[in-house]
């Protein structure tokens, strides 16, 4: 039960994008077509997932002992996740070149995202345990994928409409992200 | 240890071994080239267009090596490019058709009027967004030369109010074509010499109050074009596929839009 609502609280309720605003600049910047946003979305769940796993051993392991971790989160967490993402990136190259090429180009695009950097940071914050970390880093970047799904599919059905000329673009794609988040909105209190 | 030492050898340490991973990894893992994606990138002008329709001059090498894409596909290069390029990978050259892009309107500021005088930002979408363009023609070049910013050899100049494409010097990539938001730039063959220089739809006599080099849909010209030139509604459109040699299309159009342009000269070869 905890776990489920741990799940449902980082999808829908705390979404990271709609309700936190973090990872604002792939959700506007790869929101034009479905097949880049799927792409985005799988590199975002596969990065998440992994980093949260990574930074929960580094904090834990290192900058809690050494008594690092007040001031030196951060900068260690970014230095990792994206040493680790390049390294994902060969490994990936040699071993799994459809995956590479369905996920490559995103991978170094999402490296140092606020989101990723985020959700280490919470899970420190909230004090998970290393299972726990891995669980809300990956529903978290599900929740991230749903957004960018959601707003994907609209922004491509306003693409073929005709709003006022004065909306048209990046004006009536950010309306629609704020009605999106608008209607997000309705899911807190689901989940405390 | 005081925190500063901690933290600088904590920080350098991670660095070290992320970096001796990543050494290690590019060294044993890395996935090896094909070399000759180098070297046909090099043969390649490398102006990064993206007309062939692919995401710049490596892109489009990669293609090329791997059997996705004729090796004919570099307008900036040219047919020489193609066969140098056919040539290092031991294909048959295909022929290339040069192409170039035309302005296809003639309604230039002695000709045709303007109904306001627009005072904004000098750029055709932002003239167009103001109340659809300050030209009398709703389908004429409004001159503001947004097509001429993009252009990446400077192709295109503004010449009595209206965008003029330079032949020799245009390579075909495309963005002008984007750029327009009249949509009135087309790219034709290079060798194609008449041209129906209008693209307004109205019927005749609103051509006529608008413009004095429109094309005014009378039909003339298909008669004597040899079904090189069609109709669409009022407009006279010429089907580049076919020769257009007939030179009394130029002489007869009573709207003057149908002009003959200098022989092509071709710089590539």
């Amino acid at each position: 039960m905890e776990y489920l609502l741990l799940i449902i609280s980082a999808i829908l309720v705390n979404n990271f994008v709609l309700s936190r605003f973090l990872g604002i600049c792939p959700f506007l910047g790869v929101s034009k077509k479905i097949s880049t946003a799927l792409g985005m979305s799988g590199a975002v769940v596969f990065v998440i997932t992994i980093a949260s796993a990574v930074t929960w051993c580094l904090q834990t392991y290192l900058l809690v002992p050494l008594g690092l971790d007040k001031f030196l989160q951060t900068l260690s967490f970014i230095l990792v996740i994206a040493a680790l993402v390049q390294l994902i990136d060969i490994v990936m190259k040699r071993f799994a070149p459809p995956l590479h090429a369905a996920l490559g180009i995103f991978l170094p695009l999402i490296t140092t995202n606020c989101a990723v950097l985020g959700v280490a940071v919470l899970n420190m914050k909230e004090g998970y345990g290393f299972f726990k970390s891995v669980l809300f880093g990956f529903a978290a970047a599900l929740g991230f994928a749903l957004a960018l799904l959601i707003f994907t599919g609209l922004r491509e059905k306003i693409e073929r409409a005709a709003p006022p000329r004065c909306f048209k673009g990046v004006a009536i794609s950010l309306v629609t992200a704020g009605l999106l988040s608008l209607a997000f909105m309705g899911f807190s209190g689901l989940v405390k | 240890m005081d925190p500063i030492t901690t933290s600088t050898l904590c920080i350098g340490g991670i660095g070290l071994a992320s970096a001796a991973a990543l050494a290690v990894a590019e060294k044993y893992l890395s996935v090896p080239q094909d070399p000759r994606i180098g070297k046909v990138t090099e043969m390649l002008p490398g102006a990064n267009c993206g007309g062939c329709g692919y995401a710049g001059c490596a892109d489009y090498a990669r293609a090329i090596v791997s059997g996705h894409a004729e090796c004919n596909l570099c307008a900036p290069g040219g047919p020489a490019c193609a066969q140098a390029i056919a040539a290092f990978l031991g294909r048959a050259a295909a022929a290339m058709e040069r192409r170039v892009a035309i302005v296809l309107c003639c309604g230039d500021d002695t000709e045709a009027l303007r109904r306001a005088a627009y005072n904004g930002i000098t750029d055709c979408s932002a003239a167009q967004a103001t109340a659809g363009g300050d030209k009398g023609c709703t389908y004429g070049c409004l001159g503001y030369g947004s097509c001429g910013r993009v252009c990446p050899v400077n192709a295109i100049r503004i010449v009595n109010g209206i965008a003029k494409v330079d032949k020799a010097l245009c390579i075909a990539c495309g963005k002008c074509v984007a750029a327009c938001p009249r949509k009135l730039i087309k790219l034709v063959p290079a060798a194609a010499e008449i041209h129906v220089l209008c693209s307004s739809k109205d019927k005749g006599p609103a051509v006529k109050k608008v413009c004095g080099t429109g094309c005014i849909g009378c039909r003339i010209c298909t008669k004597l074009a040899d079904g090189a030139i069609n109709m669409d509604g009022f407009l006279a459109v010429v089907d580049y596929a076919k020769p257009l040699t007939n030179e009394e299309t130029v002489a007869k159009c009573p709207g003057h839009c149908i002009r003959k342009d200098a022989p092509a000269s071709t710089p590539n070869s």
